[in-house]
């Protein structure tokens, strides 16, 4: 399921659409992530406040997002491109690559509230197939 | 047995009161079916499904969206006892439709997005939990008859 150039392109103009937004939607998502899926707040025990409003769970959301939209210029090599950010996920952060479809699903859903006419279903499926590569690139260095 | 609280009881009907059925279904079956293009496999009979366009003006995927929808109608009114009523529908798309469940879990999703970009803000992440909660109920019941 890797990307066309038509993918890439559906992923390259909606992205630059959106990220002008990236802070809401980062942290948007990455609150509904926490609430909608309690198990994901083990990740953060660290943190204070990891209710709506959270300071820390705005500024993480944004450091997500601008993840998301750096690879969106890596397309063409994820895997290289991300390599430094896949280190960092398997031997600091050891998330478990299960979450990375979690936060996946809920960045989908808030990029389909807030433009819910760009996000055709043409776009979704870009979007999707991206967001699928994007995970198995910072998966890479996990085993 | 699956507990709701009031609130969760509240959000859900909510959600199937301002929602507009013969919208709703078919594009949320057309995004299954463009985003997850296997799923096509069970609806040969459904003539051209060759790509996007297709898919959204084919008159019988957008029925047939409208059928799924009332099916979760009918879930939304049993919430207390999903898995009886549903008894009978698992049956049927376990013996006789033969559809992977994983595959109901495609369509949840892409139902949650469609009335995610109907509802906008007041889709807020209390509500999208209790929703996803009631159609993880809905696909544990529809799986539950499979063998």
């Amino acid at each position: 399921m890797s990307l066309s150039a038509k993918d890439k392109l559906a992923v390259k103009t909606f992205f630059d659409k959106v990220a002008p937004r990236a802070e809401d939607i980062g942290s948007e998502a990455l609150a509904r992530t926490l609430f909608v899926y309690p198990q994901t707040k083990t990740y953060f025990s660290h943190w204070k406040d990891l209710g709506p409003g959270s300071p820390q769970v705005k500024k993480h959301g944004l450091t997500v997002m601008n993840g998301v939209l750096s690879a969106v210029g890596l397309m063409d090599d994820l895997k290289g491109g991300l390599l430094t950010l896949s280190e960092l996920h398997a031997f600091m952060l050891r998330v478990d690559p299960a979450n990375f479809k979690i936060i996946n699903h809920n960045l989908l859903v808030v990029l389909s509230m807030m433009f819910p006419q760009d996000f055709t279903p043409e776009v979704h499926v870009s979007v999707d197939k991206f967001l699928a590569q994007v995970s198995l690139a910072l998966a890479e260095k996990y085993r | 047995m699956v507990v709701w609280t009031d609130q969760e009881r509240a959000y859900i009907q909510d959600i199937f009161s301002k929602l507009n059925y013969e919208d709703a279904g078919p594009k949320a079956l057309q995004r299954t079916l463009i985003v997850y293009p296997w799923t096509q496999r069970y609806f040969t009979s459904f003539g051209n499904l060759y790509n996007a366009e297709a898919i959204m003006s084919n008159s019988k995927v957008a029925a047939h969206g409208v059928v799924v929808l009332h099916g979760l109608d009918r879930a939304m009114k049993n919430m207390d006892d999903i898995k009886k009523t549903y008894a009978e529908l698992s049956v049927l798309h376990s013996e006789k439709l033969h559809v992977d469940p994983d595959n109901f879990r495609l369509l949840a999703d892409c139902l949650t997005i469609v009335i995610a970009a109907t509802m906008g803000t007041s889709f807020t992440a209390e509500v999208q939990a209790a929703w996803q909660k009631f159609l993880a109920v809905v696909v544990s019941a529809l799986c539950r008859q499979y063998h």
